[in-house]
């Protein structure tokens, strides 16, 4: 996809604080439950295996992740720190409810992450939608997916 | 962050390389939370044992690079002294006993027991449970810990009073060495009060309404601070184990107040503490019978696998569940494993319970349990439990389907081969 040209224009910002430093875009993958890290998610794959989840048996690798936050077990960190040595973590974090598990999480995944954006990025960002994260700054920009299929 | 002039020192390696990399992770993890500074600790529960098979290229690089990479997120291999300040181990993957029972790779055992052995070595007190407060670290009111394990987080805030919050594999390794955690979350008092008034229709006594209602209580309140009110019996220790690891299981609940029980509500005013009252829910029969169908998910009425003991059980559940066997046999097509910590089984094993159960046909394990070790007996196919915990993990851990129930309802299964239990 090569949707950076567009980005100067029809480019949703969202501002808020940097949790882990960074920048890294990539397609979004949305979710408006909070995630499990042990017992949630595969740590050898990156796909989401909780029973109930609307993401079940959905890879996030590579993607930009976004979600509500972190719940279950204290794993959530350990968990998505193996995402990071097996080579299937997400791209980049953006999660609305700040705990110790998500920031703990963050910090040894290693990825961007931002919260505390003025926009709710659940309202504003869809599955497949083209984001970009300047963690150091607190940006998010979002290129809606189908303005990113025209470009 | 606002660093002292001792956590300067170690920041800038004046007291160690490991001392160095704990520091260093600590800045960055209490600056992600937008904390102010750390606060002293000397009470860490963490996981420092490395016997799962995706750890093995780093057991190969030796225990300090094990230590360096999954306890402190350093990439670099630094050497590691012994633990600062007073430091436990939490559950295991691997009954050091029973291996064989669990269907354990010897090589696995064999590396969780030079583990154990190296950093036993190191400080680290070996209780192998996830529930250290039952077996001699028992925190005092108002005490700073830092604690991984959401059930033995919930218990030691909400029940003891002392402070922790969810803490991981890293933040507690670097506490080990440091002494200090993040001063965020539930270590100030501020945020240590109620948000959701739970009003309790129904009667809750029994460990499986405890779990039932923590079940549903946590599964709406995510990370907040439910108060209970209401038609609850006089809980013990082994009812709020219960109902704190369901809530830590269905959402993130790592505080909660039952005024008049728990040490921080004296009263709901107290629990409260002034703060707005977010959301009020009633807890009635339909409430607890939806909690009760969403975590019984299995079909079929055979069954394979009979688990107990999550959290690890108390002696007193050990005894009850020996009594429940005695002079009767476990179906030969079912396998009944009763998971304790080792301190608990010694006096299990002392008080003769220990052979009334495996007389029965049942094993006696402690280290672990299936949803940690991801073991359970070849070709289980429906498994029952009395853990709600369990019961929300395991089919999306292993895939198999699940029976919740009394322990009785558990034992019958094992005893029969057959589910029978049923919300009453």
């Amino acid at each position: 996809m090569t949707a950076t040209g567009t980005l100067v224009n029809n480019t949703i910002v969202l501002r808020g604080r940097k949790v882990v430093g960074g920048l890294a875009e990539g397609e979004a993958l949305v979710t408006r439950q909070t995630i499990s890290g042990w017992g949630g998610i595969n740590e050898r794959e990156g796909t989401i295996i909780e029973r109930r989840h609307e993401l079940r048996g959905v890879s996030f690798k590579d993607k930009i992740l976004v979600f509500p936050g972190a719940k279950g077990s204290s794993g959530w960190s350990a968990y998505f720190h193996m995402t990071r040595l097996n080579g299937v973590a997400p791209k980049a974090m953006i999660f609305n409810k700040m705990t110790t598990k998500v920031a703990l999480g963050a910090v040894v995944t290693r990825v961007p992450a931002v919260t505390e954006l003025d926009q709710d990025p659940l309202e504003v960002i869809e599955t497949g939608d083209w984001v970009r994260v300047d963690a150091d700054r607190g940006t998010v920009e979002v290129i809606k997916k189908a303005q990113a299929k025209s470009a | 962050m606002r660093l002292t002039d001792p956590e300067k020192a170690m920041l800038d390696g004046r007291e160690g390389p490991a001392q160095q990399k704990a520091m260093d992770l600590l800045v960055r993890y209490g600056e992600a939370l937008g904390a102010e500074r750390l606060v002293e600790t000397n009470n860490v529960a963490g996981a420092f044992n490395a016997s799962t098979p995706s750890v093995r290229p780093l057991v190969a690089k030796g225990y300090d690079a094990v230590y360096s990479e999954l306890n402190l997120d350093s990439s670099e291999v630094v050497p590691i002294p012994r633990m600062a300040v007073n430091t436990c181990q939490l559950i295991t993957g691997i009954d050091l006993e029973n291996w064989r029972v669990q269907g354990v790779a010897e090589e696995l055992a064999d590396q969780q027991a030079k583990a154990e052995k190296h950093f036993g070595a190191l400080g680290i007190n070996m209780f192998a449970t996830c529930t250290p407060y039952q077996v001699g670290n028992v925190p005092v009111k108002g005490e700073h810990c830092a604690w991984m394990e959401s059930s033995a987080v919930v218990y030691c805030n909400s029940v003891l009073g002392a402070r922790t919050n969810t803490e991981g594999k890293e933040s507690a390794g670097a506490a080990a060495l440091t002494g200090r955690i993040p001063y965020w979350g539930f270590h100030i008092t501020e945020n240590r009060r109620g948000t959701h008034l739970v009003d309790v229709e129904v009667e809750v006594d029994d460990i499986m309404d405890w779990g039932l209602l923590g079940y549903w209580a946590g599964e709406i309140v995510e990370e907040d601070v439910p108060v209970l009110t209401g038609r609850m019996r006089q809980p013990s220790l082994i009812k709020l184990k219960h109902f704190g690891a369901a809530a830590a299981s269905s959402g993130g609940v790592e505080m909660y107040h039952i005024p008049g029980v728990t040490p921080e509500a004296r009263d709901v005013e107290e629990a409260f503490g002034g703060h707005k009252i977010v959301g009020t829910l009633r807890y009635g029969p339909a409430e607890r019978k939806l909690a009760y169908d969403t975590l019984n998910c299995a079909s079929d009425r055979d069954v394979d696998f009979v688990m107990l003991g999550c959290p690890h059980n108390a002696i007193e559940q050990v005894w009850l569940i020996a009594s429940l066997l005695e002079g009767r046999k476990v179906s030969p097509n079912t396998q009944l494993w009763v998971h304790t910590p080792r301190a608990l089984r010694e006096v299990a094993e002392r008080n003769g319970y220990l052979k009334m159960i495996t007389d029965a046909g049942g094993v006696v394990m402690s280290d672990t349990c299936p949803a940690i070790s991801r073991h359970v007996p070849k070709a289980t196919r429906v498994i029952a439990t009395d853990s709600a915990k369990q019961a929300h993990y395991l089919p999306a851990i292993l895939g198999i389907p699940v029976w919740f129930g009394t322990v009785k309802d558990c034992v019958e299964a094992a005893i029969s081969g057959r589910w029978n239990g049923d919300l009453p």
